[in-house]
């Protein structure tokens, strides 16, 4: 009688089942640092699809007789050495640094997703030589390669975006390479070769989908590595090149100026730095929202 | 175990051949040339006649066929000339001679600082969850992880040397010149090639301690009656060093990386700097070399990475 009433008692306190999707918002919107990076994302994303409108002035044609303007009411951030406005190239650098972020994640996720899927379905000569070839690439720092890469291609964001990629594939490869290896193993893939579906039909509609979660995760955390790395090149110059607004090489112009306009150099390197943290907060929410260990936990 | 070191040397020269070939084949589709790029940098340009740019081709190799210049340069590394560069004038063995014990300084500095505070300010964090030293030492971290190490040179360049005039701003001088200016100019480079492992290294070491301090063994020595050093120090810190050990690896990646970008904002004359400068003067010979060393080095130490888990973690054995 009483195993009964207790059975019944918890049947009746267990908890409501809620969604997956109800569940991952949950999660994400608990910490508030997750907030604070969202709210910085958005007003990145704001800053860069209304540049035009946000920006007090001309970000690429500055005023010669306001060369190195002090911060005052006309221009907040005071001018460069050409009398640009500093905060509308800060601005318009949200542009760069989302463009560079999204598009080399993009090409590099879905390159190297491709590269660790191949070689780790098909396996034998193609794994040993697609791995070793992505060793090759991860024994060496990402800055440096994508230094190397940008001193084959030249400056530029498109050439910018292909060091980046190339720099950061082999990560992906890496990561997707496992996935597959692990997934190849489970029943189902089985079940879909018993059934004669084929190699594309079980790679894509069945592998793929199981690997997304993490490898979403790794993207969120990416795109922080590669604003920093891109800010990297723009500082040494081999990045965007001014009159190109790129937050690294505003903080390489201003450094000439330290002494005498210290926020030339001091608001750029602020804003990558907000940015890239916003970033790993909102992966690091993303990843407790998608792992499935934590489940009942969090 | 010796299998496994012969293996993977073997791996690691198959891995250096690829990356030459990679180097010097990117190194020679960049549009320009490198003679007219010196040249340009010389009081005398534009007047340099055909025969001299012809005799300067001819001197650096540049005239023969490609392959053939693969081959020489790759032959000399293997006999331990690793060329001569064409910017610099000078040989790029004794260039990395130069320039090699300024990064390593500053580099092993740097390695060794990043892991001891990042492990101390893990193991704090992770066994006092919750409190103030954890806040601390995750602020630090998530800073950390999201500088700019370029930034915050200058930063620090700008507090500590132009305001309060504490330290030098730029340069270097070697420890057995003069010891203590070598000291204060290498406090702010050294603090941000730190940083960023400093980081990684706490996070990491915070969320193993946090692991490592559930497992029963541990609650047998708290019950053993053992003090919380001994437990702490003899029977966690130990196990939660094992993934640690994966990031001394990158570290080492990141000081070299970092490198390039600390030793332009302290005009320091290291190895970093000199890639930077041989990239934009397309000196191929030196990035190839340059390039070459830097590989090597990381492969090694990646190698002694790999060795010392099993030191670490006798569950490892490598067949």
């Amino acid at each position: 009688m009483t195993e009964k009433s207790t059975t019944l008692q918890d049947f009746t306190e267990a908890p409501p089942r809620v969604s997956e999707w109800q569940r991952f918002r949950r999660v994400l919107f608990q910490r508030k640092l997750v907030i604070f990076g969202l709210v910085i994302l958005s007003l990145l994303i704001i800053s860069a699809i209304f540049a035009p409108l946000l920006a007090p002035g001309d970000p690429y044609n500055g005023n010669l007789a306001d060369s190195l303007a002090q911060p005052s009411w006309h221009y907040l951030l005071g001018t460069d050495i050409q009398g640009r406005d500093t905060l509308s190239r800060l601005i318009y650098g949200a542009r760069t640094a989302l463009i560079v972020g999204f598009v080399t994640t993009i090409f590099a996720a879905g390159l190297g997703m491709l590269l660790g899927l191949f070689a780790g379905y098909f396996g034998g000569i193609i794994d040993t030589i697609v791995m070793r070839a992505m060793d090759a690439l991860m024994g060496f720092p990402m800055l440096l390669l994508a230094l190397l890469i940008s001193a084959v291609l030249g400056s530029g964001l498109q050439n910018v975006i292909i060091a980046l990629s190339v720099a950061t594939l082999p990560g992906y490869a890496r990561v997707m390479h496992g996935l597959t290896l692990s997934v190849r193993e489970n029943d189902y893939i089985l079940a879909g070769k018993a059934m004669g579906s084929s190699s594309r039909r079980i790679m894509f509609n069945h592998i793929v989908p199981n690997t997304l979660p993490p490898m979403i995760v790794l993207s969120t955390l990416q795109l922080g590595s590669i604003i920093l790395a891109e800010a990297g090149l723009s500082f040494l110059g081999i990045g965007i090149r001014p009159p190109g607004a790129a937050w690294g090489s505003m903080v390489y112009d201003g450094y000439r100026f330290l002494i005498s306009n210290p926020v030339l150099s001091f608001a750029p390197g602020l804003a990558i730095m907000l940015v890239v943290f916003a970033f790993n907060m909102v992966g690091d929410g993303i990843r407790d929202a998608l792992d499935p260990r934590l489940r009942g936990i969090l | 175990m010796t299998t496994y070191i012969i293996r993977r040397l073997i791996q690691g020269v198959v891995i250096l051949i690829l990356m030459s070939l990679i180097v010097f084949f990117a190194m020679r589709l960049l549009p320009g040339d490198p003679l007219v790029i010196f040249m340009g940098q010389q009081a005398s340009s534009g007047a340099m006649s055909e025969e001299a740019m012809a005799g300067f081709r001819h001197e650096y190799g540049l005239d023969k066929p490609i392959m053939v210049q693969y081959f020489t340069w790759i032959g000399g590394v293997f006999e331990g000339h690793l060329g001569k560069s064409i910017y610099y004038h000078q040989d790029v063995g004794a260039l990395l001679r130069q320039r090699f014990p300024i990064t390593l300084h500053l580099g092993l500095e740097a390695f060794i600082l990043s892991n001891v505070i990042g492990v101390l300010l893990g193991v704090l964090a992770g066994i006092r969850r919750g409190t103030w030293i954890d806040a601390v030492s995750t602020t630090i971290a998530n800073v950390g992880v999201t500088v700019p190490v370029f930034w915050l040179g200058i930063l620090l360049i700008y507090v500590l040397g132009l305001k309060f005039h504490w330290l030098p701003i730029y340069g270097y001088t070697s420890p057995f010149t003069n010891f203590w200016m070598s000291f204060k100019q290498s406090i702010m480079p050294v603090f941000c090639l730190a940083i960023t492992g400093m980081a990684y290294t706490a996070r990491q070491t915070r969320s193993a301690m946090l692991e490592v301090i559930r497992q029963d063994y541990i609650r047998t020595a708290w019950s053993k009656g053992l003090r919380e050093r001994t437990v702490i120090m003899k029977h966690a810190l130990k196990n939660s060093l094992i993934p640690v050990i994966t990031l001394l690896g990158i570290g080492l990646g990141m000081v070299f990386g970092g490198a390039v970008l600390v030793e332009t904002v302290f005009a320091i004359p290291g190895v970093g700097r000199l890639l930077v400068t041989s990239v934009f003067s397309q000196d191929y010979v030196a990035v190839q070399s340059s390039t070459l060393v830097i590989a090597a080095i990381i492969i090694f130490c990646n190698l002694i990475v790999d060795i010392s888990y099993g030191w670490f973690d006798p569950r490892i054995r490598y067949a």
